[in-house]
């Protein structure tokens, strides 16, 4: 029996374009992973703790030390973009965990047999991450109304504040991927992961301000992304202080590392199995 | 890149055809210049001890490992140059544990489809047949890492057959199975290539099982093939009463070593535990 004999199923399948397929791919992936965390909400709630702690302890005896805080707000008001965008940074910091497990698995494997495209498998883990990360800016958002931090509730500037966020999380869940394609285990991964959060975090605006900082440490933050979110989340949770880029930079900024990340990750994806 | 597209494959007669295909990693050569062709329709199984190649064989075979020399048609496709349109037309089933046990069985079938670009109207009705024909109803909305070893490996290869690909491919499907689910699982194996012509490949390092159930053999060791037929002949070839262990250590000359490495040992115990 020879192939010709027999029907082309696959013809009629390639019917969609290969952006709708690329899309629909990435949708599969993700809506697997959110099949995940709806049964297991627990972890969305242990999540919750590191942005309290950070907001009602650290935030609540800081903001009594005068001086720190430029434009005239509050404190707490500052930190509290900045608390979301660090956790959202370490919730996607050890995501890319995932495709060393899913290998070790083999579930990587027939993932790259299938004829999807690595970018898609790639942006759909992403998105899975930015997912978590709108949790934490719910739990952000609770945690300052309750303790009465003054910050922006309007519709505009919340949907704004999740549309950085979920870019946010997929930069640095990409980010975490690619360096979990070069690492190919867990020990070193883990490792890496706890090396690279601190500096990030403490070399951007997120607890302190650029203009606090000495020259060479503000030179890093400039180069630093967590430092373009942090300041699109204050510009839209309190306002614009000063030294603030503009939030069509911040997007620019976040955007295009977020496609060299998806790029870049999609190309060593099959290299982990190889 | 036009031609990694949907380019159709060209009339042929074999669904897995091999041309000096080599893999060198460093100075080691996994597999050395090997040619291999597999009629349509036959269930075909890979033999060899661990470290003979045949995991890197598979591995360019399904397209995650390039060639570094020489070349392959799997289903009529080139395995460089149509690597995706070999992915639409084939199934693998590795032999580690590759459904996700937080899903439900439904759940990981629908992902595979949904990968494999099956229209929403056909998903449905493809995923209910599959769980037929796997016997895995009345499990389909539990989660995977409640099933038996038998179930999942069902599953398994239940997602590999939604796209209803040409050629399947099996890497130790029955490893770590016990008696009963490991005939259950063949019994599985034969009915698709009854009413599917499904060809199937499938490595195994277990002599005796492959004897009794593919129709072809091929026998590597050390990156080569050194004996290829149906077992019987091979058999026959060395002596009457002989075993296909025999057979092996007639064809390359050193007696056989189940042990493996280090390596192989820990996958497959890994496995084993895992399925159990």
């Amino acid at each position: 029996m020879a192939y010709e004999e027999r029907a082309e199923p696959q013809a009629a399948w390639a019917e969609a374009s290969p952006i709708v397929a690329f899309w629909r791919q990435t949708m599969a992936v993700a809506a697997a992973e959110l099949h995940k965390l709806r049964r297991d909400p627990w972890e969305l709630l242990t999540r919750a703790v590191q942005p309290a702690l950070w907001l009602l302890i650290f935030g609540e005896v800081f903001a009594r030390v005068h001086g720190i805080t430029a434009g005239g707000i509050s404190y707490l008001s500052f930190l509290a973009p900045g608390v979301l965008a660090q956790s959202t940074l370490f919730i996607a910091i050890f995501y890319g965990i995932i495709v060393i497990w899913e290998r070790d698995l083999g579930i990587l494997q027939k993932l790259l047999v299938t004829p999807a495209a690595r970018s898609a498998l790639v942006l759909g883990k992403g998105l899975s991450a930015s997912v978590r990360g709108l949790a934490q800016a719910l739990i952000v958002y609770v945690l300052a109304a309750v303790i009465r931090v003054p910050l922006h509730f309007g519709i505009a500037s919340i949907i704004g504040v999740f549309v950085f966020v979920s870019l946010g999380a997929v930069l640095f869940s990409t980010f975490s991927l690619t360096i979990a394609c070069l690492l190919k285990t867990r020990e070193r991964f883990m490792g890496i992961g706890q090396v690279l959060t601190m500096p990030l975090f403490f070399a951007s605006n997120a607890i302190y301000p650029l203009a606090l900082m000495p020259k060479w440490l503000r030179a890093v933050a400039a180069v630093n992304p967590l430092t373009y979110l942090v300041d699109a989340l204050r510009t839209l949770m309190v306002g614009k202080v000063p030294g603030a880029f503009s939030l069509g930079v911040d997007f620019g900024v976040l955007t295009l590392l977020t496609i060299a990340m998806v790029m870049l990750a999609s190309r060593l994806y099959p290299k982990v199995v190889s | 890149m036009s031609s990694d597209t949907d380019a159709r494959p060209a009339p042929v007669k074999a669904a897995i055809e091999t041309t000096h295909l080599s893999r060198q990693f460093g100075k080691l050569t996994a597999v050395d210049s090997l040619d291999l062709s597999v009629p349509p329709g036959t269930l075909f199984g890979l033999l060899g001890p661990n470290g003979a190649g045949k995991s890197t064989l598979i591995k360019m075979l399904i397209t995650l490992l390039p060639p570094t020399s020489g070349t392959a048609t799997v289903a009529g496709c080139d395995i460089r140059r149509q690597a995706v349109a070999v992915r639409r037309r084939i199934g693998y089933v590795p032999q580690l544990l590759s459904a996700d046990g937080a899903l439900t069985g439904r759940e990981n079938l629908e992902l595979f489809a949904k990968l494999y670009g099956i229209p929403r109207r056909e998903r449905a009705q493809r995923i209910d047949q599959v769980l037929t024909v796997m016997k895995l109803e009345e499990v389909a909305h539990t989660l995977v890492q409640r099933y038996s070893g038998g179930m999942i490996r069902r599953l398994e290869i239940g997602q590999s057959l939604l796209h209803e690909p040409r050629v399947l491919f099996l890497d130790e499907p029955t490893v770590g199975l016990d008696p009963l689910a490991r005939q259950a699982v063949w019994e599985r194996l034969h009915a698709l290539r009854d009413t599917h012509g499904i060809t199937l490949f499938m490595t195994t390092h277990d002599m005796e099982e492959a004897d009794k159930l593919c129709e072809a053999v091929a026998i590597m060791n050390r990156g080569r093939v050194v004996a290829m037929g149906a077992p019987d002949e091979l058999k026959a070839r060395v002596r009457s009463g002989a075993s296909l262990g025999d057979v092996f250590a007639h064809f390359s000359g050193e007696s056989l070593e189940q042990e493996g490495d280090y390596r192989g040992i820990r996958g497959t115990r890994r496995t084993a535990s895992r399925l159990g």
